[in-house]
């Protein structure tokens, strides 16, 4: 069977003033039901561009997009990028979901949580509106919201984040989607809440069996949710593979960088975090050659200067494993250890 | 919701107090006197105070305020013996210009301010908030650039223009009979009449209110249109029209709502320039003729707190739609 969702060479740039802004450059991934695929990078590396253009969230006069995505329904596949803007719309919230990242601004201020649930349930369902808020209740009390039944009739200001963020949940799922894309769903919320939301998410996801695209630049995320993992750096993935193999042999100077920043409970003692030295390149001009290369500790290593002429491609270099770089399997593993990699 | 009502209620009717005390305040450390205005040339000592006794201006400004209040609930009379005039309640005053009790003449001059003001009112809502939603959602293209020319050339015509070209406009087309339109006819026994003494005012006051009111709707709907939840509203798989009609808009003209109630309440108090042009007996020209050519006091007090009232009055009014509108301002 296919995968659920196929991204084929999914490009989406931006025409602006100053020129063509690449925001995310010939992405691939699939995600299957029951998969959870993590999308990781900084700020501006592309992966709430390539989510929304999965959507068809963008406003289609402002980006270009090209590629595929391809949504393998029990009706037969159907490509979200090229089809008409009218069937996207109808496939989203009942095919493909959607949380975002910050629940305190993602909700109507206007409308109780019951009447945007029941919205949502009453676009694919027929029944009256008190049939709406029925399953509204239902869906609340399925994401953990103590009673339901009376805080449905409440305002999204009469939320905490966290619960935001079930409403959110409950809503998204309210038409039992296939796909659940969360957009740094635990981003705004404290580190308790956090962990009760990414339980949640996995629960539904086991519920429903849906396929999850997780977007985070937060690697303990990823480590606790995540099937495989897709890192992406200036709108290019630049290595995927599963989960394990993310953080045990990392494949990529970035992913590397990325591993090494995170602050470890067995190194306290005054030492200072790594960081990765410099800032993305600007997707306006993105440099000739790799990416990531002038922040790259490693590509001095790399012969004849092809770090800087020549884009490195998106190589298998294990079964299951990409990664995008010039450095052999001997350097990379040097590469690991020399920054005290996680052997 | 109760409490809310309770508490804003008090609170206007606080304010319509200080208003009033404020506005008699004002009139009675003005230089001018009523009462030496009252007998131009025959004036002498005896007379002046005389008449100022029948004006009831000879006690102190506390008694006068004190009476005018008392006439309000249980009505007044002027003067004493023959001469002796009675007001109802609710008693403003009396004109000894215009020989009426002032509540009289606002009667009869209130039915044209308001018919004026709700004519035009709607019509500049509607004209505005049409073309303000299609200029946003057709940003940058001709609607919005026509609707740009359109707010310009509203904005910078200052009514007195804007009403002078079309009453001429009017008179050359022979739409308009200059005697007969400024008579006041009530919609409830000629709607016809009514229409066609008001549309040409209407026309003039929706021109100079609607340019605004385009320009706050385009800002209002293009900012709201970037909102998350209008985000989340398309990720429902709401179709654009659900979405502007039930999501945008209910956001983005909860603002207007209080300027609309301000901008109304004002016209309430009359449309001078408009009411002068189209030969409207409203409060406009009730307060004009008062000022201006027979310095009218008890008029002009009167006409100067109804108008701050209607201020008042209609904030009140828009503070419990909001709190419909909004229901982040219900609690508190």
């Amino acid at each position: 069977m296919r995968p659920f969702l196929e991204v084929k060479n999914l490009s989406v740039s931006f025409p602006t003033q100053d020129g063509l802004v690449r925001a995310s450059n010939d992405i691939s991934f699939t995600v299957a039901r029951g998969e959870t695929l993590a999308i990781v990078g900084e700020s501006g590396s592309g992966k709430s561009v390539t989510s929304l253009a999965v959507m068809g969230l963008h406003n289609r006069n402002a980006a270009n997009i090209s590629g595929e995505a391809i949504l393998n329904l029990e009706t037969g596949p159907i490509d979200a990028i090229s089809a008409a803007p009218e069937v996207v719309r109808k496939l989203r919230g009942k095919s493909m979901a959607m949380i975002f990242q910050d629940p305190m601004s993602a909700l109507h201020p206007y409308y109780s949580i019951g009447d945007q649930i029941a919205e949502a349930w009453g676009l694919y369902n027929k029944g009256s509106k008190s049939d709406g808020i029925k399953r509204a209740i239902e869906m609340l009390d399925l994401v953990g919201i103590p009673g339901a039944a009376k805080r449905v009739k409440e305002f999204p200001h009469q939320f905490s984040g966290g619960m935001r963020q079930r409403v959110m949940i409950a809503m998204a799922l309210v038409n039992n989607p296939s796909l659940l894309i969360a957009d740094e769903p635990t981003t705004a919320l404290d580190v308790t809440v956090q962990s009760q939301i990414l339980k949640l998410l996995k629960d539904m996801q086991r519920e429903f069996n849906m396929a999850v695209i997780l977007i985070t630049h937060d690697l303990g995320v990823v480590a606790e949710v995540a099937d495989r993992a897709c890192v992406m750096y200036a709108g290019k993935i630049v290595e995927q593979s599963a989960i394990d193999e993310i953080y045990y042999t990392p494949d990529h100077p970035y992913t590397i960088g990325l591993l090494n920043s995170i602050p470890r409970l067995d190194e306290l003692g005054g030492k200072r975090l790594h960081a990765i030295p410099g800032q993305p390149p600007s997707l306006i001009s993105l440099p000739r050659g790799c990416a990531f290369r002038a922040r790259c500790a490693f590509s001095h290593l790399v012969p004849n200067n092809r770090c800087a002429t020549e884009v490195p491609n998106l190589d298998e270099k294990f079964k299951g494993h990409f990664s995008r770089c010039h450095l052999t399997e001997a350097q990379l593993t040097e590469a690991r250890k020399s920054v005290g990699g996680r052997e | 919701m109760f409490k809310f009502i309770a508490k804003r209620l008090t609170a206007t009717i606080i304010v319509v107090t200080l208003v009033s005390i404020s506005v008699f305040l004002i009139f009675a450390f003005l230089p001018m006197d009523p009462a030496r205005l009252t007998c131009g040339k025959a004036c002498s000592p005896p007379v002046i105070e005389a008449n100022r006794h029948r004006l009831g201006l000879d006690v102190p400004v506390q008694v006068q305020y004190g009476r005018f209040v008392k006439g309000l609930f249980v009505g007044r009379h002027f003067g004493e013996g023959q001469a002796k005039i009675e007001c109802a309640a609710p008693a403003f005053g009396y004109s000894f210009n215009r020989h009426e009790c002032v509540t009289t003449l606002i009667a009869e001059a209130f039915p044209v301010t308001f018919s004026l003001a709700i004519g035009a009112f709607i019509l500049w809502l509607l004209l505005g908030i049409s073309l303000g939603v299609l200029a946003a959602r057709r940003q940058g293209k001709w609607p919005d650039k026509a609707s740009t020319v359109f707010v310009l050339v509203g904005f910078s015509l200052p009514t007195f223009v804007s009403g002078i070209l079309i009453y001429l406009l009017a008179l050359k087309l022979n739409i308009i009979n200059p005697i007969e339109s400024g008579k006041w006819v009530s919609p409830f026994t000629d709607p016809v009449g009514w229409l066609k003494n008001f549309y040409l005012p209407w026309i003039v006051l929706a021109l100079a209110f609607a340019a605004a009111y385009t320009r706050f709707t385009r800002s209002n709907v293009i900012e709201t249109s970037s909102e998350d939840y209008i985000r989340t509203a398309r990720a429902k798989g709401l179709s654009e029209k659900v979405i502007l009609r039930k999501h945008t808009l209910r956001a983005a003209l909860a603002p207007i709502v209080t300027i609309a109630g301000l901008d109304f309440a004002g016209l309430l108090g009359g449309a001078i320039i408009t009411e002068q042009i189209f030969n409207l007996p409203g409060l406009g020209r009730l307060s004009l003729r008062a000022v201006l050519i027979d310095y009218d006091l008890p008029v002009i007090v009167s006409t100067t707190i109804l108008a701050a009232t209607f201020v008042v009055v209609m904030n009140l009014v828009v503070d419990i739609l909001y709190a419909y509108i909004d229901p982040r301002v219900r609690v508190g």
